[in-house]
């Protein structure tokens, strides 16, 4: 698949003598939005883990518009354009609010993305751009996490598990600004394991069952009963 | 009135441990590396002040143009050649190897410049002195407590308001998502060395005015430097400072009871603090 902004084949992940990824085979294209779903442990953070290289994945394996990233380090993968919300936010809690977007831009990428695009997305965090990044509540945090990520201007950028440990009303106010977010030509991959949440934000759906690929197809076509399937292994 | 001397003599002195200190603070705080070899570090760029002011005859504080710079990039290279590949979730590989650095260093200084004690020599520096309220100080002294004030001004600086500070800070909190941004670790902890080592520099020249020094006296060094960033707490630079002075304060008021007593009541204000407060007066980090 040329087209293909991201494309996996046949990607394995070992943690040790551990494997959590057989042989995924995925693409996403620009300007695309993917869901990624399944249950715990089924290998959606490892895949996020591989796709960002901060898990070795073999030369050949993942490829970004074309040029084979498999055996690159984290850093050179992101100053490629792929960006991570990491699950927790995982803030750094010695930064400011400010300081923790400004290292967002460390990697210098051109793009609509600055410091005050992203305030204008998130008022409150200019608001409390000198404090301690970590005396935030849990949704501002995760405001944080995400403009720390915009900042990169990246391509693509991937959301992990983002309501995790959220209020259930903060969630729906973050999952309101991810159309302007990803609105302007980024493709995204959406890790969730809400999966009404995820299949309303995307345009395509990849399952994920104990490390492999068990459904793909589109958000507003596959099946319940597919899902269910799918997602427990179940008949 | 012999008292208010010893206590401004120690703080004075307080910030020669403080720069012997600020490098190994500075380290520990962005990787978690205790080096065991900053000692014999110090005692090398002392050396390297050596050799540039016989070879050149230049002072020995214009001779920091060169041994800065020298030590730096020996700092990067050390730091990318070896102490990368020890650094991992364990504290024991890079405290092995930079014990086996400090082995080797000193033996090469001994190979290179014997043991015979060695002196910079500064001119008048070494024995100008002034007046001031009663007291009468060195300038050397008061020089190098000026010069420790800036230095750890400067690294505050570098730390809490550059872009450089921002991504120590980022890497020394969570390596794997510093990464995520763009940072190559192993080059930021590079950077880190060389900044400390240029410290280093500064630390040793002065003591190379200060004191006559040999290949041997590096531990010595280390151990005034690690009680200053012990007592200071870790992580914190101005702590460091104030450990540095703490500490020599402690030295000189422990000469002036008996002058045999110098360094044991150092170590002795060292252990008393470490009793009462294990974290350090100014601890940075909560643990």
């Amino acid at each position: 698949m040329p087209d293909a902004l991201l494309n996996m084949t046949g990607l394995d992940a070992h943690y040790g003598d551990f494997q959590a990824l057989y042989g995924v085979d995925m693409h996403i294209d620009a300007g695309e939005v993917l869901a990624i779903i399944g249950a715990n442990g089924a290998g959606k953070t490892t895949l996020m883990r591989a796709i960002t290289g901060l898990l070795k994945s073999g030369p050949g394996q993942i490829s970004h518009s074309g040029v084979d990233i498999g055996g690159l380090r984290a850093d050179e993968i992101a100053m490629r354009g792929i960006a991570m919300v990491p699950e927790g936010r995982q803030l750094f809690p010695s930064l400011s609010v400010k300081e923790n977007l400004m290292i967002g831009a460390q990697v210098g990428r051109n793009g609509p993305w600055s410091l005050d695009a992203v305030y204008d997305l998130f008022p409150i965090l200019e608001e409390r751009r000198d404090q301690q990044s970590t005396s935030l509540s849990g949704g501002q945090q995760q405001m944080v996490a995400i403009g720390r990520a915009l900042m990169a201007n990246p391509d693509l950028i991937l959301f992990d598990e983002i309501s995790l440990g959220l209020a259930p009303v903060i969630i729906k106010d973050i999952y309101k600004a991810l159309p302007g977010i990803i609105g302007q030509g980024m493709s995204a991959i959406i890790v969730e394991q809400d999966i009404t949440k995820a299949l309303s934000v995307s345009s395509r759906v990849y399952c994920l069952q104990e490390g492999r690929v068990s459904l793909e197809g589109g958000s507003d076509t596959v099946s319940r009963e597919d899902i269910s399937r799918a997602y427990f292994g179940i008949e | 009135m012999d008292w208010l001397n010893a206590v401004v003599q120690g703080t004075l002195l307080g910030g020669l441990y403080a720069l012997f200190a600020a490098g190994l603070s500075l380290i520990f705080g962005v990787m978690r590396l205790v080096n065991i070899a900053h000692g014999d570090l110090i005692v090398l760029a002392a050396y390297l002040g050596l050799t540039v002011t016989t070879a050149t005859g230049m002072h020995p504080l214009l001779a920091l143009v060169l041994v800065v710079p020298v030590m730096a990039a020996i700092g990067y290279a050390l730091q990318r050649g070896l102490l990368n590949q020890t650094l991992g979730d364990d504290l024991l590989p890079p405290l092995l190897v930079t014990f086996g650095l400090s082995v080797i260093i000193q033996n090469a200084l001994l190979e290179g410049y014997t043991a015979d004690p060695q002196k910079l020599s500064a001119g008048a520096l070494e024995t100008a002195s002034f007046g001031l309220g009663g007291l009468t100080l060195g300038v050397l002294p008061a020089l190098t407590f000026a010069i420790a004030v800036v230095v750890i001004w400067g690294l505050q600086r570098v730390f809490y308001h550059t872009p450089l500070g921002r991504a120590f800070r980022a890497v020394s909190d969570n390596q794997d998502i510093a990464q995520l941004m763009g940072l190559n670790r192993r080059h930021i902890f590079g950077l880190a060395m060389a900044l400390a080592l240029a410290v280093t520099a500064v630390a040793g020249i002065l003591l190379g005015i200060r004191t006559s020094f040999d290949p041997s006296i590096g531990g010595g060094r280390l151990i005034f430097g690690f009680e200053a960033v012990i007592i200071g707490g870790l992580g914190n630079l101005w702590g460091t400072l104030a450990g540095g002075v703490i500490l020599g304060v402690a030295q000189t008021v422990g000469a002036k009871i008996d002058p045999g007593w110098q360094i044991l009541s150092g170590h002795i204000a060292f252990l008393i603090i470490l009793a009462v407060r294990p974290n350090g007066l100014f601890p940075r980090i909560s643990a």
